[in-house]
């Protein structure tokens, strides 16, 4: 075989990984998916039954009785964390993407990025317990009560504000780790604007912000839409962090944005012991296929945003104002 | 000018910069917290000795990360910079096109999907139980495509006229990649071995049911034996109630966060002297 034969089949490593993940989660969860049906998205009760009791058979699987798998509640508070997360980030990130590209020169915005973005670099573990130990008493003494006396007239933000875990703690945790993907990728989009293009809304007596809203921003908010789909399928599939701060509520939808919830992956991380005690099986298995869920839901967000990103570039660039 | 254009310029450049100076300042906060916290913990006992029950040591962490990591790269290593390779140089094939794409795919699948994974094949389904092996398969298909995506880059980089002189010289495919571009190339595919190494680190999602944890040293077996890391006892010893667990908790967490400091650091200096 010549060299590049060998180099192909390496490469070809990628997309067998991906391939066999898929294929392994969907296999091994076949019987629970059979079994669970839509019941499985729709219904908002995990139970893995009595694990004492002889397995009863339904549909010829074998399950626990009093067995359930509905993960409604799981999907519903990963969506509204992950939403809470990118509405505090997007704006956050654009903004000083903004600034770093626009009003900091030199080896001083290599320095301050570089320090900004090193917030990537630290473990999603690592901010599950700087948001256990620092921010979750802070929120809880000092933040949610003052939230739930001004902010207490729109439904969401009234009532009980809780033991500092829960929604808004891990959509705010959440969108401290996905800010720097934000901030870096909208900075090489704003850097890499024409200059001619500056030079010429100068010319027409523009302030430096306006040129840098109008002209430069302006012609760069695709990458920012891009790079936002990119950092929610991220924040959709973190799992430290969220365990950490999220308060694990189960088997019920948040009341308001401070009560306890759990996500996809903080579930799987959090079940699985449990899952184990479950004679049947059916509980592992029915962990795999929120496994598989999740996993099928990250390909299809990150691939859209991939596909995206590249698709504007060939269309013309991100110099192209929309 | 009108007064409320230059009340929209500065307030603009108001609410920009304080946007930047909040993810400074939560930078620094956290840093702070580890810092302070896991200085305060950190002894020499807490290095030199093993975990016992909520008490002890993390020198059976340390070294069940090493194992991890140096396992990780020694996948993950050659496989990456062999499909980097063949994605910068072959770029203008459909193969390479697709694998590309699949890589930065791939980089999104949320690693404790990847944990399952390798939960539901290796740990399960070979029969490997809790084991060092499980965790560094599963690592270094997490570092795959990061180590594939820099090579590719650092390798395109490289000039054109370079691989030309090479190939006129005589040299086939694999005298002109090995001898000429990845050595020009070297400090770019050493950063995204870095990253690599960050990333077996500072992860645990993927290795709460494929490396599992233990009390004692490593025994030297791959497969059948479970193995400590640092980012276990982080998540762990931080819920116990006792002042010693949490100590652990810190120091791992110091651990952890000034190793990856130091790699981001470095790999930052040498992508900045290669530039030069």
């Amino acid at each position: 075989m010549t060299f590049r034969t060998w180099l192909a089949i390496i490469a070809g490593m990628l997309p067998a990984s991906l391939a066999a993940i898929v294929l392994f989660l969907a296999l091994y969860c076949w019987p629970a998916l059979e079994i669970n049906g839509w019941g499985f998205v729709v219904r908002d009760t995990w139970n893995i039954g009595n694990a004492y009791a002889d397995p009863v058979t339904i549909a010829g699987t074998q399950v626990q009785p009093g067995a359930e798998y509905g993960t409604l509640f799981l999907i519903v508070g990963t969506l509204l964390s992950t939403l809470i997360a990118l509405l505090l980030a997007v704006p956050v990130g654009a903004g000083a993407a903004i600034f770093l590209a626009e009003a900091v020169r030199g080896r001083l915005r290599l320095w301050v990025s570089f320090f900004v973005e090193l917030l990537a670099a630290i473990p999603s573990v690592v901010f599950g317990l700087w948001g256990y130990v620092v921010v979750i008493p802070f929120l809880a003494h000092h933040v949610f009560p003052l939230m739930s006396d001004l902010l207490g007239f729109i439904p969401f933000f009234d009532g009980p504000t809780g033991s500092g875990y829960g929604l808004l703690t891990a959509g705010i945790v959440l969108s401290m780790m996905i800010v720097p993907l934000i901030t870096a990728t909208f900075r090489d989009a704003l850097v890499s604007q024409p200059p001619a293009l500056r030079e010429a809304a100068t010319a027409l007596g523009a302030t430096r912000f306006e040129t840098s809203i109008h002209v430069i921003v302006h012609g760069s908010v695709r990458v920012l839409i891009g790079a936002s789909f990119l950092a929610l399928g991220r924040a959709m599939g973190e799992t430290m962090a969220v365990l950490m701060v999220s308060g694990n509520g189960l088997n019920y939808l948040p009341q308001n944005i401070y009560a306890p919830i759990s996500t996809m992956a903080a579930f799987i991380a959090s079940q699985l012991d449990s899952a184990l005690q479950d004679p049947s099986g059916m509980a592992v298995r029915s962990l795999a296929e929120i496994a598989l869920v999740l996993c099928l839901l990250s390909i299809a967000v990150n691939a859209g945003a991939r596909l995206m990103l590249l698709f504007w570039a060939r269309a013309g660039g991100a110099a192209q104002p929309i | 000018m009108r007064l409320s254009r230059r009340l929209f310029s500065i307030g603009g450049w108001l609410v920009t910069g304080f946007a930047l100076a909040m993810l400074v300042l939560l930078m620094i906060w956290i840093l702070a917290v580890v810092l302070v916290r896991g200085v305060g913990a950190l002894s020499p006992e807490l290095l030199t000795t093993v975990t016992q029950g909520n008490g002890g040591g993390l020198l059976n962490a340390i070294e069940g990360t090493g194992v991890l990591a140096v396992g990780t790269l020694m996948l993950a290593v050659p496989l990456g910079v062999g499909a980097g390779i063949y994605v910068s140089e072959w770029h203008f094939h459909r193969w390479a096109h697709a694998i590309r794409f699949l890589a930065d795919v791939l980089v999104g699948v949320p690693s404790i999907v990847m944990g399952y994974f390798g939960y539901v094949t290796m740990v399960e389904g070979l029969g490997w139980s809790f084991s060092a092996a499980a965790g560094a398969i599963v690592l270094s298909i997490i570092c795959l495509p990061y180590i594939c995506r820099t090579t590719e880059f650092a390798l395109r980089q490289v000039p054109t006229d370079l691989r030309e002189a090479a190939y006129a010289m005589g040299a086939g495919d694999g005298r002109v990649i090995l001898r000429v571009c990845v050595p020009v190339a070297l400090p770019g595919i050493l950063t995204g071995i870095l990253l690599a190494l960050a990333i077996s680190v500072g992860e645990t999602a993927p290795l709460l049911y494929t490396a599992g944890w233990s009390s004692y040293l490593w025994d030297g077996h791959l497969t059948h034996s479970p193995i400590a890391y640092l980012t276990y006892a982080i998540f762990t010893f931080i819920n116990e109630p006792f002042a010693s667990a949490n100590a652990l908790a810190y120091a791992a967490a110091f651990l952890v966060t000034a190793l990856i400091l130091v790699i981001n650091i470095l790999s930052r200096l040498i992508f900045d002297r290669a530039r030069e």
